[in-house]
């Protein structure tokens, strides 16, 4: 008797390295990656 | 099928669950270690806190700055991280019925950790790193402070490497049928959190150190705080991730209370992996270096689907309870569930103190705090100490010290002494932590900062100070913060008893805490087993109209000191 096939979301759950490849990139490319960029194209400070 | 060790496992006369020797070793490792450090960290808030009280004003300034970073990390580091070790070790072995990947690398995590913690906290006490646990550059600390920092953060990630290795050799092995049970699943998630925390402080702290021993520039302070944070916010997150999944434990060993939905709970925690550590952008929010559009993602739109993953949990483990009870016979009512709930059990007061603390003070205020424009109101005042040591100390420490009250008796196996103190303890400390959060919120409210030794400004030319009104709540701090001083210390006095002194119970289940009755016979309450939830429903309603209160309160308090013509 076949089985159903897993819902893809069944599928995201089971499987820890997928998670744990997108826990990494989501947040280093939101936060810290587009933080650094911000920061690069700060502008030097017009001192008197 | 087990993929245990000859001679490497037992079986918990308690729960019947198997418990991998190698792994309980670690466990009590990290237990007993994670539990000095929480009395290094109390002993250093009491000094604290009778120094920001200005009636008592204990410390004099340059004491006052070395025992608050002291204080930050043992608290905010060390107690947590050494705990949350334990807890990966305890989900990934004897809730997926599997032995530790490895004896070899848990000592090495084991061994990095306790030798980075030690250095750091001699440095400390040795007047070489008065730098606050942010050491923003360019204050400079002894290299040993970074190094020590440095090993703590690599052992750490040592440590999550062996549990995901477990994780993997109990699925190689097939040790568990399915899908790994909801525990370990907000495991993973703080696990997934703690890689990304920990390789954020490798990036900061290995320049930082090279820097101190003159090997590199120092630095840019812009670049380090943005990297600093993605250390010390997020290693809060793996805090909350880790406080939720022992709520799902607690609940199920003082009620039996299951989850009411596995994929909502579990799509839940996805939501917590990958929104989550976006918060750190918060203390952010005043630099003038990262723009609008990078704070108001961050901190808004991202950031809220992380929060809409915590009222998910806010509902559904308070939800699980009330169903459970209601299959007891507790259905008069909205509440007679919770009234007649097990208060008398440490572990399920515990448990719901830290829900409704979490929920109502942190949770509230955090997203509050968090908006942008408000934020201008309360950066760098006592507000914010007063929000995170609701989340922190109020949901993490004490859902963490519920959890205690059975890692003794069954992974140590001893027995508490004096459970009568055991089952107040719990209120002592709500209660203590509670009025601490409240009275610095007001006084952050009146403007009072965060970090600062003396709010008085004895000696300043200008008169400078804050009102007797402010001093009130300054004061209901202070006496808050000797309240959870109290508990805190009859929970470390209990647990040291227990583990050193007290009578084991191998051979036999532990000594039940109180458990709820049943008023109905087992087939009476699977014939009226019902998923509904209405008390919890309204206790959701509360919530949601305290914050609508609260937050349009702090909009009100923005256009008095911003005038929109």
């Amino acid at each position: 008797m076949s089985q159903d096939p897993k819902h893809p979301l069944q599928k995201l759950l089971d499987n820890p390295w997928l998670l744990l490849a997108l826990g990494i990139l989501v947040p280093v490319l939101s936060y810290t990656v587009w933080g650094w960029i911000e920061l690069a194209n700060l502008g030097a400070a017009q001192l008197p | 099928m087990s993929n245990h060790l000859e001679n490497q496992v037992r079986t918990c006369d308690t729960t019947g669950l198997p418990v991998c020797l190698n792994a309980q070793k670690f466990i009590r490792l990290h237990g007993v270690c994670a539990v000095v450090f929480l009395l290094i960290g109390a002993v250093a808030a009491i000094l604290l806190a009778l120094t920001r009280w200005p009636a008592v004003h204990l410390l004099n300034a340059e004491w006052y700055y070395r025992v608050l970073t002291l204080h930050g990390l043992n608290m905010l580091i060390f107690w947590i991280l050494f705990i949350e070790v334990a807890i990966l070790y305890f989900a990934a072995t004897t809730l997926l019925n599997s032995r530790l990947f490895s004896k070899g690398v848990a000592w090495a995590a084991f061994l990095m950790m306790i030798v980075g913690a030690i250095m750091v906290d001699t440095v400390v006490f040795q007047g070489k790193a008065d730098v606050l646990m942010t050491s923003y550059t360019p204050l400079k600390a002894d290299p040993m402070f970074y190094l020590g920092i440095i090993l703590v953060a690599v052992g750490t990630l040592t440590g999550v490497f062996n549990f995901f290795a477990t994780v993997y050799i109990a699925k190689r092995d097939k040790t568990y049928e399915g899908s790994v049970p909801l525990v370990v699943f907000g495991a993973i998630a703080a696990a997934v959190i703690a890689v990304v925390t920990l390789l954020h402080g490798a990036v900061v702290m290995i320049p930082t150190w090279f820097w101190s021993m003159g090997w590199a520039e120092a630095p840019d302070p812009g670049w380090y705080r943005l990297v600093w944070w993605g250390l010390g916010h997020q290693s809060q997150q793996v805090n909350v991730c880790a406080m939720v999944s022992v709520w799902y434990l607690l609940a199920t060993l003082t009620t039996g209370a299951k989850p009411l939905n596995q994929a909502v709970c579990r799509t839940a925690f996805v939501l917590y992996i990958l929104f989550i550590n976006l918060a750190s952008a918060h203390h952010l929010l005043v630099d003038p270096g990262v723009g609008a559009s990078w704070k108001i993602w961050n901190t808004s739109y991202a950031m809220y689907l992380a929060v809409l993953a915590s009222m998910i949990h806010g509902f559904t483990v308070p939800a699980s309870v009330e169903v459970a009870q209601r299959a007891r016979g507790y259905v008069r009512g909205l509440f007679s569930w919770l009234t007649n709930a097990p208060w008398k059990n440490p572990g399920f007061s515990a448990f719901f103190l830290s829900l409704i603390i979490f929920g109502f003070i942190g949770g509230i205020t955090g997203v509050t705090l968090g908006t942008q424009q408000i934020n201008i109101l309360a950066h760098n005042t006592l507000r914010i100490p007063g929000h995170f040591h609701a989340t922190v100390v109020g949901g993490t420490t004490l859902a963490f010290m519920g959890l205690i009250y059975y890692v003794v008796p069954l992974i140590f196996q001893k027995e508490f002494y004096a459970r009568s103190v055991a089952t107040i303890q719990p209120y002592i400390f709500a209660a203590g932590i509670t009025l601490m959060s409240i009275g610095m919120s007001f006084a952050g409210s009146a403007g009072v900062p965060r970090r600062h030794w003396d709010v008085e400004f004895a000696g300043a030319n200008l008169a400078a100070g804050f009102d007797s009104g402010t001093h009130l709540w300054l004061g209901i701090m202070g006496m808050g913060g000797v309240l959870a001083f109290v508990g805190l210390l009859t929970f470390i006095l209990l647990t040291v008893a227990a583990v050193f002194f007290g009578k084991s119970n191998k051979g036999r289940a532990m000594t039940p805490w109180a458990t709820p009755k049943s008023l109905v016979t087992e087939g009476d309450a699977e014939a009226a087993h019902d998923e509904r939830s209405p008390g919890t429903m309204v206790l959701v309603i509360v919530l949601l109209a305290a914050f609508v209160v609260y937050y349009f309160a702090n909009w009100l308090a923005l256009t008095d000191v911003w005038h929109v013509r």
